[in-house]
């Protein structure tokens, strides 16, 4: 099994923090194996962003992704220049508060207000959280405890409540899209 | 950071807990993309075992820092880029000459100059060889992993510390800036070796005298401030530290420090060797692209094709006996990806000869060669 997703947005936005927390939760709290890379301008604000995890039960020799199975788009320039790259039968997470359109593909895609979630949730930083949140309650590549225990490792102190509560809220969110789904 | 089980680790991180498990005291820096993550570890880490950390005023000075401290007994250590390593050379070059125990981690990116600040590149592994001037051997290591990484830096430094010479650890950003699943080594399992300090008189110590010690052809280097007194020169010297112009003395002392190290290319030479039993086509890869190649021979030998990978985790010295074994295989080929325009590939084509077509595979888009790229040129060469 080798599972390749891709976090893509503007820097600032906490995907690399987010993706670095979701292979932390299989490197250190499955037996899962995980790699993390990212790829980003020089500025330090702004700018294209995006992070890649493989998670795998096998060695993982390649470390880069090319057709993600799960993609989350948090700006319009990365849905443009990310959703056609999605592998086939894949799943999109698109941020509706910053992306107004989504290029037609052969893929699931997954509606969600992610950062003004974070917004009503008290700070928008935590859309990162929020969007984990969704993402691992879509694809359940991972048990939520475990995302749960890398998120209270590497949030800063005094953070750690507002960062779950957004993942939660992103889980409640997945568990909600799908029952409408299964309703349809 | 946990103390024991699998962590999820970068390769710049782990290079730090390496050197600080080897004994690193002293960094001196000045950051640059993709090395920055080394020099803000370590100002975060190294105090806290006792060591220290100095943002300098440029590389220049980051490199004479490190010499300085070495001398002054505590291992050193810097780290940095491209336009960097390039202002670092000269005094890279006195460190060799004065024998100066040190490790320079380079985490390549794009040149020439300041090139793609973020893109990963394999483009200083010459100049890593050969980037400062004059007769010289140079011991080069290049980690494909995190766990690598680490390992490869505790290498570095015992390399370093029992040969009193400078030693590079050449990353690239793919290899500095992935983050992946490892379980490192507990310190017991470790093998942690320490410069060789003089024994005899205060007053009778030489610096530059080779017989004095237990190590064939290095001299044991004494700590500025025990009460040694001693002289450090970049001119050619003799064995009491003073420049020397006489032939004899002068020929003798660069032959020696050539020595020490070629005459252990094979104990320095590090290779990964995967499938090598029955093979008749051979990748030779480095660094992250090895981690490519692997793919590829992996595919390859599930499609019926005898393949095998040569991962050279030593560039340098070159792993010469290594690639001579492979010349009497009888190779149909031997493939040389590299993210450069064709650097390693003359080393290996030097070995290799008319034995078989030595097929570089070059790449200078600061992307990593990938799998599906190393296999087509495995298939054409069956």
């Amino acid at each position: 099994m080798r599972k390749e997703f891709r976090l893509a947005g503007e820097g600032g936005q906490g995907l690399i923090t987010a993706a670095i927390i979701l292979a932390e939760a299989c490197a250190e709290h499955t037996d899962l194996n995980a790699v993390q890379t990212q790829s980003y301008g020089p500025e330090s604000r702004g700018g294209a962003s995006r992070a890649d995890v493989i998670i795998a039960d096998e060695d993982i020799d390649y470390p880069e992704i090319k057709r993600p199975e799960a993609l989350l788009v948090m700006a319009q320039e990365a849905s443009d220049l990310y959703v056609p790259g999605v592998a086939d039968g894949g799943t999109v997470i698109v941020d509706t508060t910053y992306v107004k359109s989504v290029p037609a593909v052969n893929a699931r895609i997954i509606r969600y207000p992610i950062s003004e979630k974070a917004r009503e949730l008290g700070r928008e930083i935590v859309a990162n959280m929020v969007a984990l949140g969704l993402l691992v309650g879509v694809t359940k590549v991972v048990p939520e405890d475990a995302v749960v225990a890398a998120i209270v490792d590497r949030v800063p102190r005094g953070t750690e409540d507002l960062n779950k509560k957004a993942f939660y809220a992103g889980i409640e969110a997945a568990k909600e899209l799908q029952s409408r789904e299964e309703g349809d | 950071m946990k103390d024991a089980g699998p962590k999820l680790l970068q390769g710049n991180e782990a290079c730090v807990e390496g050197a600080i498990a080897a004994g690193l005291k002293f960094f001196a820096g000045y950051p640059i993309t993709p090395s920055t993550e080394i020099a803000e570890l370590c100002a975060l880490r190294l105090p806290k075992v006792g060591g220290k950390f100095l943002q300098m005023e440029d590389e220049i000075a980051s490199m004479a820092a490190v010499c300085g401290a070495s001398l002054a007994g505590l291992k050193s250590m810097t780290a940095t880029s491209g336009p960097g390593f390039s202002l670092k050379q000269e005094n890279i070059g006195f460190a060799v000459e004065a024998e100066i125990p040190c490790v320079i981690v380079n985490v390549q990116r794009v040149g020439p100059s300041t090139g793609m600040p973020t893109s990963p590149a394999q483009g200083d592994v010459l100049q890593a060889r050969w980037g400062t001037h004059g007769d010289h051997e140079m011991v080069v290591l290049c980690p494909s992993s995190v766990l690598e990484a680490y390992t490869l830096t505790v290498e570095a430094f015992n390399i370093s510390e029992t040969l009193r010479t400078p030693v590079i650890l050449l990353m690239d950003e793919v290899v500095g800036h992935l983050r992946e699943k490892v379980v490192l080594p507990s310190p017991q399992e470790l093998v942690v070796k320490d410069r060789e300090l003089p024994a005899g008189a205060k007053e009778a110590y030489k610096p530059y005298a080779a017989d004095q010690g237990r190590i064939k052809g290095v001299p044991p280097l004494a700590r500025f401030g025990d009460g040694y007194k001693f002289h450090v020169t970049g001119l050619t010297h003799g064995e009491d530290g003073f420049p020397t112009n006489s032939p004899k003395v002068g020929e003798k002392q660069i032959v020696r420090i050539w020595e020490k190290i070629h005459s252990r290319r094979k104990e320095l030479s590090r290779v990964e060797m995967l499938y090598p039993e029955d093979a008749e086509v051979f990748v030779y890869a480095y660094g992250s692209t090895a981690r490519s190649a692997k793919r590829a021979v992996k595919e390859a030998r599930a499609q019926g094709i005898r393949a095998c990978l040569i991962r050279a985790m030593t560039l340098w010295p070159f792993i010469e006996d290594v690639l001579s074994d492979v010349k009497k295989k009888h190779p149909k080929a031997v493939i040389v990806p590299e993210m450069n325009l064709g650097q390693m590939v003359r080393p290996v084509k030097r070995v290799i000869g008319d034995a078989c077509p030595v097929i570089p595979l070059n790449k200078v888009a600061g992307q990593l060669i990938e799998p599906e790229e190393i296999l087509a040129a495995i298939k054409e060469a069956v």
